[in-house]
């Protein structure tokens, strides 16, 4: 960080826009709202058709056909305005405690899936240390780990939920335990990674000092496994995400954006279901950057380049 | 090639008068745009190589050899001035297939097999498939790598994967050869045997070569003519005509002629300012 | 002076005063006690070992010898001297871990047959004694073991021990659901799943056809196929290339799965829901692998194509392809699994009466939990063959890889 830094930044700002992926990516954007609207007319046109038949309205304009297309009930696609207008009466319009809030489902949601993000790094980070250190770990445990990844997981899901339920514990614990399930896999490889991580030359010149397992752990392998365990916090906190709706599936959890997108699948209620996709689609975004805005302040405080 | 012998009586000096010269360089000029501080790499130069000639470019890092190479390569575009590569653009001589590059590195292709690596450009040419092999295990068998063809790049040693990747500039059979630093990476007892080597496939051939170096008793070892270079910006500083012979032996680099040689590098490198600091 | 080998020591003593701990309605007679006692003097066995090698103990990390190895070694190792041959230290470790496992094996046999004569609940005190003995026996086992295969590149170890370790917790999970009666509904033993898994074959058969034929199988090749082809076609038009690439590296953070009720309302209930989930499950992460992967050539290796003037076309086929290998294969992996869990939870949100999600779902509300556990087996199988299948491919095409090359 030398003083040129400030100004490097401002004679670059125009040419990031046009060389980084601001621009591409707001064209990319653009190009599938128009897709969205225009997949919104296609799939709901027929519908639409068939009820002015039934209403015996034989005439109809292009441009009626279009905004009725936008403006249905349960359509088949609803368009994109159509869940803004969604999210707007669930999210701001609602007080956030209530049923009908989607802050106050996501909040369930979010709430699980980060005690199970707590729990399932822990895990990871223990095993990924055993496993480093003891090599009986490595060669029996370890196969096991990267065979679990194989394992479709998630279908575990709905037995936790009910066997845990049948035994009293209902609401945040057993979906934050899919959520740990699911973390800890990630966490374990990248941090067995990032503490091999290390050259021979820096583990032989600690050596040298004659340092002991402990002093070799928290002033070498522990500082260079940092930036392996964030790369990894990142899959696992979205997978955490994923673990805890999947847990609101299987018994018709009350709350949870899980549960949102089951009752809007068993009443045709589309546009609440791509609303739920939508909060889903945001805690799981922040989520991650959160993880990421974590790893530049630590990096930053560690010296690292940022 | 330690065998040969057949080649020797320099077939160079036949071609010289009629045909154009391999590389022909007026007042060249090279500036990279970066940013709001553009880098002049090279300036003004002026260069001009024979037919079967073995020219080296030596200059400290930074002198813009490398980049004068890829200039005549068509891997770089000059900013001004003239460029003539076998009396063509560039451009032009690179869609002729008109020379053989050989990198800093092998870039050879880890998943194919080393005679495979030697048939690439063949393949890309479109060349039959029969044609392509035999050209191949001749080419291999020319840097003594015959009975290799089967392995992978990976299970051999860096100097082997090096004349691996001279046989595949040289299995097309261009006229023009452009070396940039190939023994750089390799330490100094492999690099003066494939020195040697490549001086005898030199001979032999009747090849132009044009070679990227930065070690002097290299450059003065190899080279018929040596042209110096210096930094900031990348210029012609001197260049030499060597009067060696033409057969060459690793024990005349103690020899009070190629000690003079050297000494001439030497000086044009300080005149450059190349000593000033490292 | 050996330092003696504590956690044998301490087998052994355990070992030995479970023998004289209640048992609750079992005793130690017959089988059980030969076996155990074999198990035992197999620990003892391993214990003096160091004796045997001279104070060279088969479980050591190779590295700095402790000071015992300052002390004269055995008469019989003293004529060869340090420079001794490999075979004999070899030997050893692979009798010390042989000596283990069957001691460990012995003293599971052991201990089941206790139980199923009688010995169970908490009452049964030298059960759970033994059980911790022969827990620190197995240990020594898998480390011997593992000490063998760094000494000696051995295939058969690296199965070998996961699959020890793995039949040691079935063993343990199977020895608690029975030893303390644990309902069924909570954790069947593992025999009783295999048992449900054997007789519940033409079910769990439909199911497998249902959600892994039907609907994985199509919308995993047409998901990575058109990632692929996307991320080929964008190849050629930078802009589109960085704007897709942090679109797809977003998307894939994403809860996907979610889409699955508004894929059932569009597709209906069958395969082709599924199957449509499943396709935009993997469509991302291929896209995004593709596009990293066309970007992985080196950029002398690019050069080189250049000066060869390699048409488009030619430097894709020839180099770029060929060097994007390893990504697209990742995201073949990933995807496997990807798709297994979209296919099964898609499921969750109606089905017509098959597939595993269908057959998870129904038989957790009927409370079969053995039938969900067999399922779950099955799903594991399929989700590690297909996960195997792949990788197997990605041996055999990207050998040249550094993670994968043999240098001979």
């Amino acid at each position: 960080m030398t003083t040129r830094e400030p100004a490097a930044k401002s004679r670059t700002w125009q040419a990031r826009l046009a060389g980084g992926s601001a621009l591409p990516m707001l064209a990319v954007l653009l190009a599938l709202l128009v897709l969205w609207y225009a997949g919104t007319v296609w799939l709901n046109a027929p519908l639409v058709i068939d009820r002015y038949e039934r209403a015996g309205q034989a005439e109809w304009t292009a441009g009626q056909l279009v905004a009725d297309t936008m403006a249905m009930d349960r359509p088949l696609l609803p368009a994109p305005h159509q869940i803004l207008a969604e999210l707007d009466k669930t999210v701001f319009e609602v007080a956030p405690n209530s049923r009908r809030s989607l802050v106050y489902h996501g909040w369930v949601t979010l709430s699980s899936a980060l005690l199970g993000f707590a729990f399932g790094t822990l895990l990871g980070i223990v095993l990924a240390v055993g496993i480093v250190h003891l090599r009986t770990l490595e060669r029996s445990l370890l196969p096991w780990i990267i065979a679990s990844q194989t394992v479709p997981i998630l279908a575990i899901a709905p037995m936790i939920i009910v066997v845990l339920g049948s035994l009293g514990f209902v609401g945040l614990v057993p979906k934050a335990i899919i959520s740990a399930y699911l973390c800890f896999f990630p966490v374990t490889i990248g941090m067995v990674k990032g503490l091999t991580s290390p050259d021979p030359i820096h583990l032989d010149l600690v050596r040298t000092y004659s340092a002991s397992t402990g002093q070799v752990f928290w002033k070498l392998r522990w500082p260079s496994s940092v930036v392996y365990l964030f790369a990894s916090l990142k899959v696992a906190v979205a997978l955490a995400i994923v673990g805890a709706i999947v847990g609101e599936l299987p018994t018709g959890a009350q709350a949870g954006l899980g549960a949102r997108l089951l009752s809007g699948s068993y009443y045709g209620q589309t546009v609440q279901i791509w609303a739920a996709l939508v909060v889903a689609a945001v805690v799981a975004g922040l989520s991650v950057a959160a993880v990421g805005l974590a790893e530049r302040l630590t990096l930053e405080r560690m010296g690292g380049r940022p | 090639m330690v065998d040969v012998i057949d080649g020797k009586a320099q077939p160079v000096t036949q071609a010289r008068a009629s045909a154009p010269p391999a590389v022909e360089i007026r007042g060249l000029n090279l500036v990279f745009d970066a940013g709001d501080a553009p880098v002049t790499a090279l300036a003004d130069v002026d260069l001009s190589v024979a037919r079967g000639d073995f020219v080296s470019l030596i200059g400290p890092s930074g002198c813009g050899k490398t980049t004068l190479l890829r200039v005549m390569a068509d891997l770089e575009r000059a900013s001004s001035g003239t460029v003539r590569v076998n009396g063509v653009s560039p451009e032009a001589a690179r869609l002729a297939r008109a020379y053989g590059y050989v990198f800093q590195a092998p870039a050879l292709y880890a998943w194919r097999s080393v005679l495979r690596n030697v048939t690439l450009p063949l393949e890309i040419m479109g060349l039959p498939r029969a044609e392509r092999q035999e050209r191949a295990r001749r080419v291999l068998d020319l840097v003594n790598l015959g009975g290799f063809e089967g392995k992978f790049p990976w299970q051999l040693s860096g100097g082997m994967q090096q004349r691996v990747s001279i046989a595949r500039a040289l299995s097309f059979d261009p006229a023009l050869l452009l070396m940039d630093e190939p023994f750089g990476a390799l330490d100094e007892i492999i690099r003066d045997h494939l020195n040697e080597q490549l001086l005898r496939l030199w001979q032999r051939t009747g090849k132009t070569v044009i070679f990227v170096t930065h070690s002097i008793p290299e450059a003065v070892f190899l080279s018929t003519r040596i042209v110096v270079m210096s930094p900031r910006p990348g210029r012609i500083i001197d260049i030499i005509d060597s009067d060696l012979p033409a057969e060459r032996t690793l024990d005349m680099r103690e020899s009070a002629a190629f000690t003079a040689i050297a000494h001439r590098v030497r000086a044009g490198l300080k005149a450059g300012h190349s000593y000033d600091d490292a | 002076m050996t330092r003696p080998d504590l956690v044998l020591l301490l087998a052994l003593l355990l070992g030995l005063a479970a023998l004289a701990l209640p048992l609750g309605d079992a005793h130690w007679t017959g089988w059980p006690l030969v076996l155990w006692l074999l198990a035992l003097a197999c620990a003892a066995a391993l214990l003096f070992a160091p004796l045997r090698h001279g104070g060279r103990r088969g479980g050591v990390i190779p590295g700095p010898r402790p000071s015992g190895s300052g002390t004269p070694p055995h008469p019989t190792s003293a004529p060869l001297g340090r420079g001794e041959g490999l075979a004999s230290p070899i030997a050893a470790a692979a009798m010390d871990a042989a000596l283990a496992l069957a001691g460990s094996l012995a003293g599971a046999a052991a201990l089941y047959l206790l139980l199923v004569s009688g010995a169970a609940g908490i009452a049964a005190s030298g059960l759970w004694i033994g059980l911790l003995a022969l827990a620190l026996l197995v240990w020594r086992a898998l480390e011997r073991g593992a000490a063998l295969a760094s000494r000696r590149k051995l295939p058969v170890l690296d199965i070998a021990l996961p699959l020890l370790f793995g039949l040691w917790l079935l063993y343990l999970w199977q020895l608690f659901a029975e030893g303390f009666e644990i309902p069924v509904v909570l954790l069947p033993p593992p025999a009783r799943i295999a048992a449900v898994l054997v007789t519940s074959l033409p079910v769990l058969g439909e199911d497998f056809v249902q959600t892994f034929v039907k609907s994985m199988v199509p919308g995993y090749v047409i998901g990575c196929g058109a990632g692929f082809l996307t991320g080929v076609l964008v190849d050629r038009v930078p802009f589109l290339q960085r704007g897709l690439l942090p679109i797809g590296n977003l998307v894939s953070a994403l809860p996907i799965v979610g889409i699955a009720p508004i894929m059932v309302m569009w597709f209906g209930f069958d395969w082709p829901s599924k199957a449509a989930v499943v396709v935009i499950m993997t469509f991302f992460p291929m896209l995004v692998s593709t596009i990293a992967g066309l970007g992985a050539l080196g950029r002398i290796e690019r050069d080189l194509m250049r000066t060869y003037a390699a048409s488009y076309g030619q430097t894709l086929r020839f180099a770029r392809l060929q060097a994007a290998l390893p990504f697209l294969f990742t995201a073949l992996k990933v995807n496997s699994t990807l798709a297994l869990i979209g296919a099964i939870v898609a499921e969750f949100f109606g089905t017509p009466i098959m597939g595993m999600g269908f057959r998870i779902s129904a038989s957790v509300g009927r409370m079969d939990i053995p039938l969900v556990w067999a399922t779950i087996a099955m799903a594991a199988l399929t989700g590690s063959a297909a996960y195997g299948g792949i990788a197997l491919l990605e041996r055999r095409l990207t050998f040249w890889h550094p993670s994968l090359r043999k240098v001979s």
